[in-house]
């Protein structure tokens, strides 16, 4: 419908660049190691969940990605420039978690203020529509429920018509009805072909809602795919067992077991992935002298653990090859 | 959606160079819309002042009584003018303190809008309400019995709003330096305190009191604003000594002020 409307004429600098280019980025905080050696490239159009558990470094990586801290090594590249420049340019521009708004301003009033700091910007009326939130312009901010002040902030992010939102934990703090209001205006908006980017700590938003999932754990990217190669990570159960002296021949039973998907051997425990845990307990308790059986669910943690390969990066120093890239 | 034509938003926007200009009209205006709704700020500007001035400002012996080129009554008026400009611009300077606490100097930073456009918007919003303030104590003054040389009274009026100008610096550097919610049930007291410390609410004779009071950021501001009212000399309680040492006063706590909210400024908005 907006057809008759110009193209940008992308700068030549940016032609062609990624949206998000991230080399080798570094950053501490004391003692923590907050980001380690995270590199990243999304390219224009695609939805990309940043998925990890609270203090995997998704923030700080964000922070580096808009030019609100400075890493301490590698580069920043937004739309092939430097973050700075693509937000005064408005790019790029930012959801963030909490905070952000004035309360005293009605959401109004907050979004015409906001759009004057723009040479030019979309009107108050369209992005206030776009974030379905056209009915509250007239309320003030401290009225607004966790959910509605979010979605005035994605409104406040569309202004500039950006090429690229970034958005961190989005949806902290609201209830599921909030959650799934936010998640239909910001997905009825990619599909005009916005790059986006959203840190989040639920799967279900990542697998809901993302094209891909970038999975971050102890400041590194550990798993980089589809939702469903990374959903398929966490699914099923993991039935676990002591069994000393595991000869080849019943691991190749329990692998061939229908369901099984992987069979790992740490010291005296088997770990057996599998969609039938009842099948693999019954095997394992008739046909093995297998003892403590435990059956477990699979979950997010789980999936970490297993890509992180059990133990936690301790150094820096540590090699790549604890990356796995499930493309 | 994989070619990149197609990722380009269908409608664009068509001109991408950051604003220029130092200050943006728009947030001037929701910035004193802001401060007009804040019944505290309103309270403590426009109220306060005209009332001290009535109570303490009226008595029939100030009405004769001179103070060189007019009344004590109007001497009275401009001081609590320049209180008022003082609290206006204290609290306007120092409300970045609560927007650094909301985060909106973070959001703001995802805005083309430079920081220091920011704080010269804050500033000068500061200021509006400062002239406002003198203006309302100055208008109540003239209608209650504060005489003498008008060209006098209005440029001692006048310095009062200039010189109200150190403590939006003043506000600033609090707002920048302090973490609290609201620096103002601090900064309000203490203003109290300096206004008496400084000569502004009575005079300091001379003694201990008045020595001290040499150093106090309000001495010079309100020496300065009065000054034209005494004038140099003939029954005034200021000699020329006392105006270059009120110029001075003015001078280093403008300077003091000024670095100490740039600094802070700077490491506010200092990537980290």
């Amino acid at each position: 419908m907006t057809f008759t409307d110009t193209y940008r004429q992308p700068l030549p600098a940016a032609s062609g660049a990624p949206a998000i280019d991230l080399r080798g980025l570094h950053k501490s905080f004391g003692q923590v190691h907050a980001v380690d050696d995270l590199s990243l490239t999304v390219r224009p159009g695609e939805v990309v969940a940043f998925l990890g558990p609270n203090g995997a470094g998704k923030t700080t990586t964000i922070d580096m990605l808009l030019g609100l801290a400075q890493p301490d090594a590698g580069e920043v590249h937004v739309l092939g420039m430097d973050p700075a420049r693509a937000i005064a340019e408005g790019r790029v521009s930012a959801v963030m978690q909490t905070g952000g708004l004035l309360r005293d301003l009605t959401v109004g009033e907050t979004v015409e203020l906001t759009a004057s700091f723009f040479r030019s910007a979309r009107s108050t009326t369209e992005v206030l529509a776009r974030a379905g939130i056209a009915d509250l312009a007239d309320r003030r901010v401290e009225k607004c429920s966790g959910g509605q002040q979010q979605r005035l902030r994605f409104a406040l992010a569309l202004l500039p018509d950006p090429d690229l939102i970034v958005l961190d934990e989005p949806t902290t703090g609201m209830d599921v009805e909030g959650r799934r209001d936010f998640w239909t205006a910001l997905r009825a908006d990619a599909s005009r072909g916005r790059t986006i980017l959203f840190a989040t700590h639920y799967l279900e938003e990542a697998d809901a809602y993302a094209d891909r999932i970038v999975l971050v754990s102890h400041g590194r990217i550990v798993a980089d795919g589809s939702a469903a190669q990374v959903k398929s990570l966490t699914a099923g159960r993991v039935v676990s067992a002591t069994l000393p002296g595991l000869t080849s021949a019943q691991s190749d039973a329990l692998r061939a077991l229908p369901g099984v998907l992987d069979v790992e051997l740490r010291r005296d425990r088997v770990l057996v992935r599998t969609s039938d845990s009842d099948g693999v307990a019954r095997h394992l308790l008739t046909h093995t002298s297998a003892t403590d059986v435990e059956i477990t669910a699979r979950g997010l943690e789980d999936a970490f653990l297993a890509l992180t390969g059990d133990a936690q990066p301790a150094t820096a120093a540590t090699t790549d090859t604890t990356t796995g890239s499930l493309a | 959606m994989s070619t990149i034509a197609a990722t380009a938003p269908a409608a664009g926007v068509a001109d991408r160079t950051p604003r220029r200009g130092l200050v943006s009209l728009t947030y001037l205006q929701v910035e004193l819309r802001r401060l007009v709704r804040n019944r505290r700020t309103v309270i403590f500007s426009l109220v306060m002042p005209p009332v001290f001035f009535l109570l303490f400002g009226t008595a029939k012996e100030y009405r004769t009584e001179s103070v060189g080129h007019a009344n004590v009554t109007a001497w009275i008026m401009v001081s609590m003018a320049l209180y008022g400009a003082m609290l206006a611009t204290t609290s306007g300077g120092a409300s970045v303190s609560l927007e650094r606490s909301q985060g909106w100097t973070r959001q703001l930073r995802l805005t083309p809008l430079r920081p220091a456009s920011y704080v010269l918007t804050k500033v000068v919003a500061a200021m509006v309400l400062g002239l406002a303030s003198v203006v309302v104590t100055a208008a109540v003054g003239l209608a209650k019995g504060a005489s003498g040389d008008a060209g006098r009274i209005a440029l001692a009026v006048g310095l009062a709003w200039v010189c109200s100008a150190v403590f939006a610096a003043f506000g600033l550097f609090m707002g920048y330096l302090l973490p609290s919610e609201n620096v103002m049930q601090v900064l309000g007291p203490v203003l109290a305190l300096l206004a008496f410390a400084g000569g502004l609410f009575v005079p300091l004779g001379d003694g201990l009191f008045a020595t001290i009071a040499k150093f106090v950021p309000t001495y010079g501001v309100a020496q300065l604003a009065r000054w034209p009212l005494t004038g140099t000399g003939g029954g005034s309680d200021i000699d020329p000594g006392n105006l270059a040492l009120a110029v001075l006063n003015v001078a280093v706590w403008a300077v003091v002020f000024t670095v100490g909210a740039a600094w802070r400024f700077r490491k506010d908005t200092a990537r980290v």
